[in-house]
């Protein structure tokens, strides 16, 4: 999972499989960090939360 | 005990005592499923008919059956947020929903299925990177992520919970970078579909099981992949309609159902002319290049040629010459009846290929041999289906999974 781990390769399999992972992971990760950024500055705007209407 | 300002607003549900009781007999169900872990974690696999011809028992064939029953929820939200079928987001929170009871229960399905739940970590950590069951563990859990992500804002659209500045604002959010969860989730689970079909494909010692393929994948991983979107929207439709008869309350439209069941009619056909093709190519072409008939296969024990014709024929055709007709959508008990011949066609399909392979021998002094699961191992399936029912009636009650029912049910 990580090149710590004594069973890594740096071969294509290794590059391929684990790059597109941790993409997932990174997007899953950056989607999340992007909606609590938006809420913190709506918070501090003093926004009402419901303006938005329901979803 | 009135809990109805926990309701979505401008709805009824059913009184306490009678949503209390039901939860008693889901919960009845559950305490059987953790006897039988107990036993299965306390004493070890024994406790199971798995032996050295079983490996894979009932647990992989339920496991694999609800992933692509669960599928409807990547397919109804591709098709949501990503092709942009507005309608569809009347029914997509069940499709969520539905799709983080089935993954997720498949994954605790799982952790009794390895034998050493606390060792679960181990293939993650060392991943094997050629092997197909590694692609498919990655991507069921990251997938199960998504599904998370996906799940919480319609949590926090709760009646009480919304009231929250902080959460009705993550909520909000959340909804608003969707399309993102949603494309990462199809990517996801386009791949595990493909290579829970491809671990069978590949199976070369395995003649019932193995197929030809393209590049790396043989032609199960495609087959896997259609079998799923086409019987995951019937599933989240069928789950829909059910709801609907059991809290007598209208949920959706009978159009958005039929667009549902329009698209399972497509891609289930389209499905049924690949897996006709592969079938016949399998039976004429590879088993001959391996030294076997079509004939030998079924040649004993208890599973016969009929499982071709059902699994082919009244589990694929006739539900995919029923959906494909307007007619037929149109009726309310009709469309359901295909609905339930697809996805059973879907279930039988999984059983098929995990059961049918180990049980034909493959050397000189092997027989045919059956397998039927012990008590323990129906209560571990029977309990993922109590979690289920526990977990979508917690949030029909609670949650506003469906956008018109409001409307659908004035006066």
């Amino acid at each position: 999972m990580l090149p710590i781990v004594f069973e890594w390769h740096w071969d294509v399999g290794h590059f391929v499989f684990m790059g597109l992972f941790y993409l997932a992971l990174g997007i899953i990760g950056g989607g999340l960090a992007l909606a609590f950024k938006a809420t913190m500055q709506d918070l501090c705007s003093g926004k009402d939360p419901h303006e938005h209407g329901h979803h | 005990m009135d809990d109805s300002k926990f309701w979505p607003q401008g709805v009824t549900r059913c009184k306490p005592g009678a949503f209390i009781a039901w939860m008693v007999v889901c919960l009845g169900l559950l305490g059987w499923a953790g006897l039988s872990a107990f036993l299965c974690i306390f004493k070890g696999l024994n406790q199971t008919n798995m032996n050295d011809y079983f490996a894979f028992g009932v647990w992989i064939v339920v496991d694999l059956a609800i992933i692509a029953l669960g599928a409807g929820a990547f397919f109804t939200g591709f098709m949501t947020y990503v092709l942009r079928r507005d309608e569809l987001k009347n029914i997509i929170n069940a499709a969520v929903i539905i799709g983080f009871i089935c993954y997720s229960g498949a994954i605790l399905m799982l952790g009794i299925d390895i034998g050493q739940p606390a060792r679960g970590w181990f293939g993650f950590w060392h991943a094997n990177v050629h092997s197909m069951l590694t692609e498919v563990m990655f991507c069921i859990t990251t997938y199960l992520i998504v599904l998370i992500v996906e799940f919480i804002p319609l949590i926090l659209e709760n009646r009480q919970i919304n009231k929250v500045p902080d959460l009705a604002f993550f909520a909000h959010h959340l909804h608003r970078i969707m399309i993102v969860f949603a494309a990462t989730g199809t990517f996801l689970s386009f791949f595990h579909q493909g290579s829970l079909g491809g671990m069978f494909g590949v199976l070369y010692a395995r003649p019932f099981a193995y197929r030809a393929g393209i590049v790396i994948w043989p032609w199960t991983f495609f087959l896997f992949i259609l079998s799923a979107i086409a019987s995951g929207p019937s599933f989240t439709t069928l789950i829909v309609m059910l709801t609907e008869k059991v809290s007598g309350r209208k949920l959706t439209t009978h159009k958005v159902k039929m667009l549902m069941g329009k698209i399972s009619a497509y891609l289930l056909s389209f499905y049924l002319v690949l897996k006709i093709a592969d079938t016949l190519y399998w039976a004429n072409v590879t088993l001959p290049k391996m030294g076997v008939t079509f004939g030998d296969l079924y040649a004993g024990g208890p599973y016969g040629t009929y499982l071709v014709w059902l699994e082919l024929g009244l589990f694929g055709v006739v539900p995919a010459l029923l959906l494909l007709q307007r007619r037929v959508r149109e009726s309310y008990g009709l469309m359901a009846l295909a609905m339930v011949l697809n996805c059973c066609g879907a279930v039988m399909n999984r059983f098929v290929f995990t059961i049918q392979p180990l049980a034909i021998p493959v050397l000189p002094f092997e027989k045919f041999v059956g397998y039927l699961p012990s008590w323990q191992e129906w209560g571990i399936s029977a309990g993922v289906i109590a979690y289920g029912l526990i977990v979508f009636s917690l949030a029909y009650r609670y949650l506003p999974v469906f956008p018109q029912e409001v409307e659908l049910n004035k006066g």
